[in-house]
């Protein structure tokens, strides 16, 4: 019975790598790794994770595959089998996991934090373009601030969703406020650096883009921000990834990464669509 | 290992728990509320069957409704005439699915069955008490779970919908009330009164574990002696009184947020369908902060009481000692003490102050090391033992491939870094089902294989007990497997369906877990089969089917009221003397004066 048990762990055990290898699933053409990066920041991360899953990856197939050989060695035994001990005993086992183990969190650990600190502890450039993203029940909305480069005032009793009002300006009194652009999607320049100012106008949300590897909460009456730089022209989803109510699984908009010359047409005819 | 003296005023304490103990006549003392830790263990156990049969019945229906979106699911419109009309479900009452699904597992399963359940029944006998150091406080931790629960299954039936925060329920959406949507009136009102009432539950229980264990030791029973289930839920004991400690007053501030028109986690200037919400001054990270101080021991919670069952049984089955006792106790400490300094790893990118990411994440990553050191411990003794195979081991053994796998998922989530790709998708679900959900429940098998005959008195079937294991160890992998597959995808968990250009592509993958989640829990049937059958028709049980060596299989099967029949059993020796040459074979029972040849 032992050695059904070592055969049914060691089938499990490499099957369960397979996906990992071919990146597909299982004989069909379905993608199940992540898409291909468009941040300059997002290759670290890559690294970071394909290292993660080569170590972790050894590790899994050494244990179920250890454990498997030593079940099918040891289980029901003869009647004269003497016990024996691992040679080294537990002060082996306390060892070789502090070494392995060890090492790993060294290796990961330290320099593993260069991917984190390229997103989080480097702030945005200051010629970066500053565009606001707010989120709501279930929607995203964006805003630019218009050709006087400064946004205007938020006033949360003054949104008025039926009148296009997403974000509550309010231009009557204030001026900054009135050439700023709002937008459903997220046009970008590429290769130049986005700072997001993101604002919550409900409830915690999050901004999520697998190719540009970004994914930050939006936390009500917390102002956080990202910054990024897309490498690669294209429509890309955002979707949300905080539960947010019934709508959640339907809060998206799309990241439309432009040309420069592209992203200053779009720019213009928002302009001009005020 | 440090020995606890007994006093003159521990025997005290023990002689009053007999006195007041003395046996019950009537059906009410005897089976309803009952002082006796063996009858509420068996109602804990009872309490977490029910729960997890309704826990299981909502993942089918959510695994259902994933891929076939627009099935009408026969009699489901029964349950809730607006959440599924016409037996379709709609998206709100998807989360309600989801968020009664992790609430239940999470608080009624996986804390009740491997920790008050098999730790009541057992706890006292195997440190050789009559009972729990205050049986009446040990009473009421039961029925005000039970008050819990009744209050969480009520949530079912209010009129705007059971809640749908999911089972972390975060604030503001948890505590805006019912402009949030659907299920954020009275029913998120009852999740939080019901998990307000289940940490005052919990923190009497935790108390009463501790006090037993530390008081009622019988002679000889030092620290050191007490088998790895009794330390396990020791040490768990000491992990839920400092977590749910915090979570109690967490659930208060925001029953008031709700009801009392508090701003503990709400901010100002928050316009919530269309209605500027009349609050200021709260944070949604305090929230965070608070529930995940508590969510994450608890996972230890669910997870050390099932270490010490499979220890335990792995012992037993292999004939003979782990390669270190104390390593093994001292990695649970660790563990326990680092649970307490890894909760912001759950908010990586919840927009707490990034360097705050990496000192929780160091921790984390630590914690990695007792957990390898005890499965290279389990692994290292199976080397060269008389391993015997039977359902309980084969669990025993699953839980350790398991915890493996589960285990290994953490490398990438206690690193911020790869956080920032994989938080929020189903590679965190896979990761937490497969550690914290099925090795538990792993234990919680073995352990009622293990333990069903003492209980009831009846052997269960073992090879229906088998049949069970391998269909379930292939299952669990078939559906927890893919997760992390499609977690590297970017797979958003918590999606009612997938519309996204990215997801729809993913659902193939999707059907073929739905179809694995449905062959698994089918295959449950015949563990409640298993379990009814055996405890009305099971072969009678011997004191001790098993040989195993610790004080609950000295005594008859089932046992007597008052454990040891008045006596007080005397403790020789270590608690796994196996591969031994004695009188009874090749173990010593702990209560023997006999010593052991070599």
């Amino acid at each position: 019975m032992g050695k059904v048990f070592a055969v049914i762990l060691v089938v499990i055990a490499l099957a369960s790598a397979v996906p990992i290898i071919t990146h597909t699933w299982y004989g069909s053409r379905i993608s199940l790794s992540p898409p291909e990066n468009i941040s300059t920041h997002g290759h670290a991360i890559d690294e970071q994770l394909s290292e993660t899953m080569i170590e972790a990856g050894l590790l899994f197939l050494a244990a179920q595959l250890l454990l498997a050989f030593f079940v099918w060695t040891f289980a029901d035994p003869k009647d004269d089998t003497e016990i024996k001990t691992f040679p080294g005993g537990a002060r082996a086992m306390v060892i070789t996991a502090l070494v392995l183990v060890g090492t790993e969190i060294l290796a990961l650990g330290v320099f593993g934090q260069k991917a984190w600190a390229n997103v989080y502890f480097r702030p945005a450039a200051p010629d970066a373009l500053e565009i606001q993203a707010q989120a709501g029940q279930f929607a995203f909305y964006f805003r630019y601030p218009g050709v006087d480069g400064k946004f205007g005032q938020l006033h949360p009793d003054k949104i008025d969703e039926g009148n296009s009002n997403f974000f509550g300006l309010d231009p009557a009194n204030d001026v900054e406020s009135r050439d700023d652009i709002v937008a459903g999607e997220l046009a970008i320049p590429v290769q130049r650096e986005i700072h997001l100012l993101m604002h919550a106008k409900d409830v915690g949300h999050s901004f999520y883009v697998r190719e540009l590897r970004i994914q930050q909460d939006f936390v009500p009456g917390l102002d956080l921000s990202v910054h990024f730089t897309a490498t690669k022209v294209g429509k890309y989803e955002i979707v949300c990834t905080q539960l947010c109510g019934l709508g959640h699984y339907n809060m998206k908009a799309y990241l439309n990464v432009m040309s420069q010359d592209d992203f200053e047409g779009w720019m213009k005819q928002k302009v001009s669509e005020q | 290992m440090p020995t606890f003296p007994r006093g003159e005023l521990m025997s005290e304490v023990s002689a009053r728990a007999v006195e007041h103990h003395a046996p019950p006549q009537s059906f009410v003392r005897k089976h309803v509320f009952s002082l006796d830790h063996k009858v509420i263990g068996k109602q804990y156990y009872a309490l977490a069957l029910v729960a997890v049969l309704i826990g299981m019945a909502l993942s089918w229906l959510m695994r259902i409704h994933l891929v076939w979106p627009n099935a009408p699911i026969p009699g489901l419109q029964l349950l809730s005439k607006t959440g599924a009309p016409g037996g379709v479900m709609t998206p709100e009452y998807y989360l309600s699915l989801l968020t009664m699904h992790g609430t239940l597992m999470v608080f009624f399963v996986l804390t009740n069955a491997p920790f008050a359940a098999f730790g009541n029944y057992f706890l006292p006998i195997q440190i050789g008490a009559e009972d729990m150091a205050f049986p009446r406080f040990n009473m009421m931790s039961f029925w005000i779970t039970f008050l819990a629960f009744s209050i969480l299954v009520a949530a079912f039936f209010v009129p705007d919908g059971p809640p749908i925060s999911g089972w972390t329920s975060y604030a503001p959406l948890s505590a805006v009330g019912s402009d949030a949507g659907p299920g954020e009136g009275l029913g998120q009102t009852l999740w939080g009164l019901s998990i307000f009432v289940f940490c005052i539950a919990s923190l009497l229980g935790s108390l009463n574990f501790i006090a037993t264990t530390l008081d009622l030791r019988t002679k000889g029973m030092t620290l050191a002696r007490m088998p790895i289930c009794t330390w396990a839920w020791f040490i768990t004991s000491c992990i839920a009184l400092l977590a749910f400690a915090v979570l109690l007053p967490a659930c208060l501030l925001l029953i008031l947020d709700r009801v009392a028109g508090t701003s503990f986690f709400i901010p100002a200037g928050l316009v919530v369908s269309d209605r500027l919400q009349p609050h200021s001054g709260g944070s949604p990270l305090l929230w965070q902060h608070l529930f995940w101080f508590f969510g994450h021991p608890e996972v230890y919670i669910a997870i050390l009481p099932a270490m010490g069952i499979i220890s335990h049984i792995l012992i037993n089955s292999m004939r003979r000692p782990l390669l270190s006792h104390r390593v093994i106790i001292y990695c649970m400490m660790g563990i326990g003490f680092l649970s307490y300094m890894v909760w912001g790893h759950h908010m990586f990118v919840s927009g707490m102050n990034p360097f705050s990411s990496l000192l929780f994440s160091f921790p984390t990553l630590m914690i990695t090391i007792p957990a390898t050191i005890m499965t290279l411990i389990w692994l290292g003794s199976l080397y060269g033992s008389r391993l015997r195979i039977t359902a309980a081991s084969l669990f025993a053994l699953g839980f350790i491939s398991m915890f493996v796998s589960g285990g290994v998922s953490g490398f990438f989530l206690a690193q911020p870094s790869i956080d920032i790709y994989l938080h929020a998708t189903y590679f965190v679900v896979g990761h937490f089902h497969m550690v914290m959900g099925v090795a538990a429940i792993f234990g919680v098998f073995a352990g009622t294989y293990f333990w069903f005959p003492k209980m009831t008195g009846r052997m269960m079937s073992d090879s229906l007990g088998k049949l069970h294991f391998w269909l379930t160890f292939v299952g669990t992998y078939s559906i927890f497997m893919p997760f992390h597959y499609l977690g590297l995808a970017g797979n958003v968990r918590r999606y009612s369906a997938f519309v996204d250009d990215f997801l729809v592509p993913l659902i193939p993958v999707h059907r073929f877990i739905t179809f694995a989640a449905l062959l698994t829990g089918a295959a449950q049937l015949i563990f409640f089969y298993n379990l009814i059958h055996s405890r009305f028709r099971g072969e009678p049980a011997p004191p001790n089917p098993w040989e195993c060596t610790s004080l609950e299989w000295t005594m008859p099967s089932p046992p007597p009221f008052d454990n040891f029949g008045g006596n007080h059993p005397v403790v020789y020796h270590d608690p796994y003397q196996y591969g031994v040459k004695s009188s009874t074979g090749d173990y010593l029972m702990q209560d023997s004066p006999e010593q052991a040849g070599a």
